[in-house]
């Protein structure tokens, strides 16, 4: 059996945080990633992605503690990104109970990084997190999308496809791939983008930004050919639950885990 | 949603050995989240102390076990045994129980249940198997009490065991071929997948596990 394509929702951290705030009115702290993650377990999501966007985060610390008690209290695999720029950095979180680190500039500023966590941990715990803008004029023998980083701000010059590929040579097992134009639209996955990635690379890739309902989680994994699908808002705001986007996925011939 | 089934009032303990290999954390809080404490240990005594053991492991089978045999945890592991103690291993925790192993450069195993450990046979899907995976039970046990089947875990191997007496295979899973998922000779369990990450499933693995200690220990003293 092929494996089953996930849901994965995402929980942007600042300061310890959930940033974009929900509106579970029965969770005591809805503003805690913790609390809201053991929620999505209870719903069927299939793993957990934190990035932490705590703008001065040289302090691992934060991003230690917040692995240490998701540990604690959420039962599936999860990611903690951002922030993690050393082997030590990734060791301290993964010791922590992390199973993944997922890593972005720092792998953009220093691409050997990759190979040594990879080394260290193996590619299974290694997450290559990429941040892909169209460029306005295509070139000959570029894919059409440039990697950015620190958020969008910073043009890197790389080509998204062609980072993806050799991040995966060096040593990345999956790739985490956000749309900067779709980010926060709700126009739906840059299909484009995902499927060019997922017909270049051998390991999973995770379509993320721009998912407005839950066809286009379907899209994603159906025309964008995405293993997985990375999910904020649509979850967080009470929209739609991660039982949901199963039921619609599976009424769309798409393998999930199911939740009995 | 799959009742968790946790304990309440019991004063058993479970013992994680811990020899070197993979993330002990996750197994001990998810034991923990139904009712039973879960003592990280590294020596004989405190594992002898507990009423069940559980042997984790994620890397490599060489390696785990030179290390498991330089700790004599292969002695220790046949004195819990021995007592009538239940014992389940978890992903490489379970392959070490097998007789053997050809990965890398092959070793000899605990020998607990007879059999060996190969890669998958993945036809053309990616190894390692890197996620959920359903797995069906071949007959009740109370290892899998309160689960449907299939149910759901998740995995993270690139090996599997090539059991030789099928009534020690209590489930099965596929990827690319029918593999063996969870395996029951009284007392001595495995799980290739890891239930500490299984969510709901995994959880009441847990516990069911926790429960067939509880058993044990009241037939011992009995």
């Amino acid at each position: 059996m092929p494996p089953l394509k996930r849901v994965i929702p995402c929980l942007d951290v600042d300061n310890g945080r959930v940033v974009k705030g929900t509106n579970f009115v029965d969770l005591r702290d809805a503003g805690d990633p913790v609390a809201l993650a053991e929620r999505y377990d209870e719903e069927g999501a299939d793993e957990v992605v934190f990035l932490d966007i705590t703008a001065t985060s040289d302090d691992r610390d934060t991003i230690v503690e917040l692995a240490r008690r998701a540990a604690d209290n959420v039962f599936i695999p999860f990611t903690i990104g951002g922030g993690i720029r050393s082997v030590e950095d990734a060791q301290a979180v993964l010791d922590a109970g992390a199973d993944k680190v997922a890593i972005n500039s720092a792998a953009v500023k220093r691409p050997r990084l990759i190979g040594e966590m990879a080394e260290v941990f193996g590619s299974q715990c290694v997450v290559l997190a990429i941040d892909a803008k169209r460029t306005e004029e295509p070139v000959h023998g570029r894919s059409g999308w440039e990697v950015f980083t620190a958020g969008g701000r910073h043009a890197t010059g790389l080509d998204a496809v062609a980072w993806a590929i050799e991040g995966v040579e060096r040593g990345a097992g999956e790739i985490l791939l956000t749309s900067m134009d779709r980010d926060g639209t709700k126009d739906g996955y840059d299909v484009e983008l995902t499927r060019s990635v997922a017909d270049s690379v051998s390991v999973p890739v995770i379509a993320s930004g721009g998912a407005g309902n839950l066809g286009d989680l379907v899209t994603g994994v159906a025309e964008g050919k995405a293993d997985a699908v990375l999910v904020a808002s649509l979850f967080h705001f009470g929209e739609h639950s991660v039982a949901e986007a199963k039921s619609v996925m599976t009424d769309a011939g798409i393998a999930v885990r199911q939740i009995a | 949603m799959t009742d968790l089934n946790p304990l309440t009032d019991t004063d058993i303990t479970i013992a994680v050995l811990d020899y070197g290999m993979g993330n002990l954390r996750s197994v001990e809080k998810a034991i923990e989240h139904v009712g039973v404490k879960a003592p990280i240990v590294d020596d004989h005594d405190a594992a002898m102390n507990a009423d069940g053991l559980i042997l984790p492991g994620v890397g490599a089978f060489p390696e785990a076990m030179r290390r498991v045999r330089d700790a004599r945890f292969d002695e220790l592991i046949g004195e819990v045994l021995a007592a009538g103690k239940p014992v389940m291993g978890i992903c490489l925790g379970m392959q070490l129980l097998f007789e053997s192993s050809s990965e890398h450069e092959g070793a000899w195993g605990l020998g607990l249940l007879q059999g060996r450990i190969d890669a998958l046979d993945a036809g053309n899907l990616k190894v390692p198997q890197l996620g959920w995976n359903e797995v069906r039970w071949s007959r009740s046990s109370p290892l899998t009490d309160g689960l449907p089947s299939p149910s759901y875990f998740f995995f993270a191997n690139s090996f599997s065991a090539r059991v030789v007496n099928s009534e020690d295979v209590l489930g099965e899973s596929d990827y690319g071929a029918p593999f063996t998922a969870v395996v029951e000779k009284h007392p001595l369990y495995g799980a290739q997948f890891h239930p500490e990450k299984s969510s709901a499933h995994g959880l009441r693995m847990m516990s069911n596990f926790a429960r067939i200690c509880v058993a044990a220990k009241a037939s011992v003293s009995a």
